[in-house]
């Protein structure tokens, strides 16, 4: 290499850091935007939409079916009737004559379609796979049916590619790493100064965040900021992926709850603890739900630490949907403030299914996709109210942030996906059953002892909840 | 997800089915992405275990009967076309095809009355000797109504619904009387789901 050769590199180097630093490391660490990330965010869209017009007009010409057929499901559910009801068409159209309900034969029918229909169709595994996407981004991850359209198309995807593997995933890379390192070196620096240490260590905590922010180019829209959590509280919210810890924390500071790992997720755990108390738990402390109860109340008593932030799901589900949550946060008894995150899927799909991809995967995936965009939002607080208990607590908090999130609400324990369901749903559905035999008879039977005229209350217009 | 093509090479065999069992392209294409989604470990084939996957499945009462149907004695995995086999007993009855076929050389279709009743027949009938007896139908009340009922209530339940369908007295039902106690339940509805188009 000549001279010159060498002079220019280093130069396009010199210039590269520079640009990097300006950018996007100063304003990370003031807290300021210029924008960039915006202006990014409204040209891709545009970019978007030329693609997938492209896309329509091609596939129109060529005859060929565009998107997948019934993105909304296999089969048409009727519309969800009570157990009761549905046995009793079964039976109303074979014996209208009979008094006394007993057993059917055809009893059996209603049993064997639901359990064909969720064969074909259910619920809960639809959460645990992506979100189906109907317009192309230029990933093919999400779409499923690119076929080579027109030459423009496959050049601008080809473009796609170089770009977000070439200049975007070295770049966030670089970022990333520095965050980590700036957030290693500085939580231990803070470390050694006892007098300005909490005013010091978060604005240590947001600068690597902020950076952190940009290195998955992330655009964020908190909404109600009047409503962030404040100290003694506990911030709950719904899970997509280990970002939403990135993307909260950009925005205040949260005591993290979590397992002690080794390697490099150690060391940053070791160094977070060092300018701020966060709750580490050993494996085996994870099991004892009094130690991890009582390690909680404790923090959430002293009012000078801050809002420890929790997963009440316990897992990852795919933005589409809201799980049940695990009533161990709401049993504390302190104020809870629920937030809402959405994930626009246009972007890139935030997901992380862990049977799929391992960490280190999903976040090359992150990095090398688009950007992500999502928005949050902070509900008001909630309390626990006089004679609710902490299930019915944490459905209500549930509920809120899946209306507020415009995600569905469901029953469901994400934990499912792994383990064999309770029997507890079962049982459900056999008292159900049983009230339609054996509960009707013994309301006649009182009524023949009284000898009233007036029958009384049906059982089975009590409507009991019901788990589908 | 992958970007993997669901198009009908994938099928193995697909014209055959779509004869066989009623199913558009359209819907085979789909019911292919299901099996595979279903197929955990990308075998090809089901086995218990991903039908034991399915969580609404479980809290079926009658979920591992159901499952069980799915596979043909004796063998321990599902394929595709067995899958599907299966699933097209529930698809509504055509009411343009008579009852029984024009001609007697032509198979009755899977989704027709009779072979509804007869997928029904053994859910209940386990042994597969063509005949409910008394045990099997008590196995059958015991899963629908497990710690609900005593055992009593439970043996006058099996006692009335023999007594009912019974006819010849033998002290078991078999699949005539069975169907003949099922006359006039709308069994078409009942036991079909409606695919989209």
């Amino acid at each position: 290499m000549s001279d010159l050769d060498i002079l220019c590199l280093g130069i396009s180097i010199t210039v590269w850091f520079t640009l990097l630093f300006v950018f996007i490391i100063m304003p990370a660490v003031l807290g300021v935007s210029f924008g960039i990330r915006s202006f990014y965010m409204r040209t891709l869209l545009k970019i978007f939409e030329w693609a997938t017009l492209r896309m329509e007009l091609g596939a129109k010409e060529k005859n060929q079916e565009l998107y997948k057929p019934y993105t909304n499901g296999i089969i048409a559910k009727e519309p969800p009737s009570s157990l009761q009801q549905e046995i009793q068409e079964l039976r109303g159209s074979a014996n209208s004559l009979r008094s006394e309900p007993e057993f059917e034969m055809a009893d059996i029918f209603y049993f064997c379609r639901r359990g064909v229909e969720s064969i074909v169709d259910d619920e809960v595994t639809k959460r645990f796979s992506a979100q189906e996407l109907k317009s192309w981004n230029l990933l093919t991850r999400s779409n499923y049916n690119f076929r080579h359209i027109s030459l423009r198309l496959t050049v601008l995807w080809g473009l796609g590619i170089l770009i977000r593997y070439g200049v975007l995933l070295p770049l966030r890379v670089t970022l990333a790493v520095t965050g980590i390192c700036l957030l290693l070196v500085l939580t231990t620096l803070v470390a050694f100064l006892p007098n300005a240490e909490s005013y010091l260590s978060e604005k240590v905590h947001l600068m690597c965040y902020r950076i952190c922010v940009r290195a998955l180019t992330a655009i964020i829209t908190y909404h109600n900021r009047e409503n962030k959590p404040k100290n003694g509280g506990i911030c709950v919210a719904n899970h997509t992926t280990p970002i939403d810890v990135i993307i909260l924390a950009n925005d205040g500071c949260y005591s993290l709850v979590g397992q002690v790992h080794g390697g490099l997720m150690g060391m940053v755990q070791r160094a977070m603890v060092k300018s701020s108390s966060h709750i580490w738990f050993e494996r085996s402390e994870v099991k004892d739900r009094h130690l991890v109860a009582k390690r909680l109340g404790d923090h959430v008593a002293d009012k000078t630490k801050q809002p420890i932030l929790v997963f009440p799901e316990g897992t990852c589900i795919n933005n589409t949907s809201v799980m049940m949550f695990k009533k161990g946060s709401f049993e504390i008894g302190c104020t809870v403030y629920p937030v809402a995150i959405k994930y626009d899927p246009r972007f890139g799909d935030a997901f992380w299914n862990s049977s799929k991809f391992g960490m280190v995967s999903y976040l090359l995936r992150m990095m090398s996709s688009w950007a992500i965009v999502c928005s949050v939002w902070y509900l008001p607080p909630m309390n626990r109210e006089e004679g609710e208990d902490a299930v019915q607590f944490a459905n209500r908090v549930k509920a809120a942030i899946a209306a507020q999130g415009g995600l569905v609400d469901l029953i469901w324990d994400g934990g499912l996906k792994r383990a064999k369901v309770k029997d507890v749903f079962k049982e459900e559905q056999q008292k159900l059953y049983s009230k339609v035999l054996v509960g009707d008879s013994e309301d006649q039977m009182e009524d023949k002892r009284s000898e009233d005229g007036t029958p009384e209350g049906d059982e089975s217009s009590k409507d009991p909840a019901e788990g589908q | 997800m992958g970007s993997s093509s669901s198009n009908m090479d994938h099928i193995p065999d697909a014209q055959h089915l779509m004869q066989e069992t009623g199913f558009s392209a359209a819907h085979l294409v789909r019911l292919y992405e299901r099996f595979d989604f279903l197929d955990k470990d990308d075998r090809g084939e089901l086995r218990l275990d991903d039908f034991e996957a399915v969580s609404e499945l479980a809290m079926n009462p009658i979920g591992d009967r159901i499952i069980r149907a799915f596979f043909s004695p004796g063998r321990e995995t599902v394929d595709f076309p067995s899958f599907v086999r299966i699933l097209a007993h529930f698809r509504p009855t055509d009411t343009n095809r008579t009852r029984n076929g024009r001609n007697g050389a032509q198979p009755e279709p899977a989704n027709s009355r009779t072979n509804k009743l007869k997928f029904a027949f053994q859910l209940y009938d386990q042994d597969r000797d063509g005949k409910i007896s008394r045990e099997e139908l008590l196995q059958v009340l015991r899963a629908m109504l497990e710690m609900q009922v005593t055992e009593e209530q439970l043996q006058s339940i099996a006692e009335r619904a023999i007594q009912e369908a019974d006819l010849d007295l033998d002290d078991t039902i078999s699949f005539d009387e069975f169907k003949k106690s099922l006359e006039k339940v709308d069994i078409e509805h009942k036991m079909s789901i409606r695919f989209l188009e």
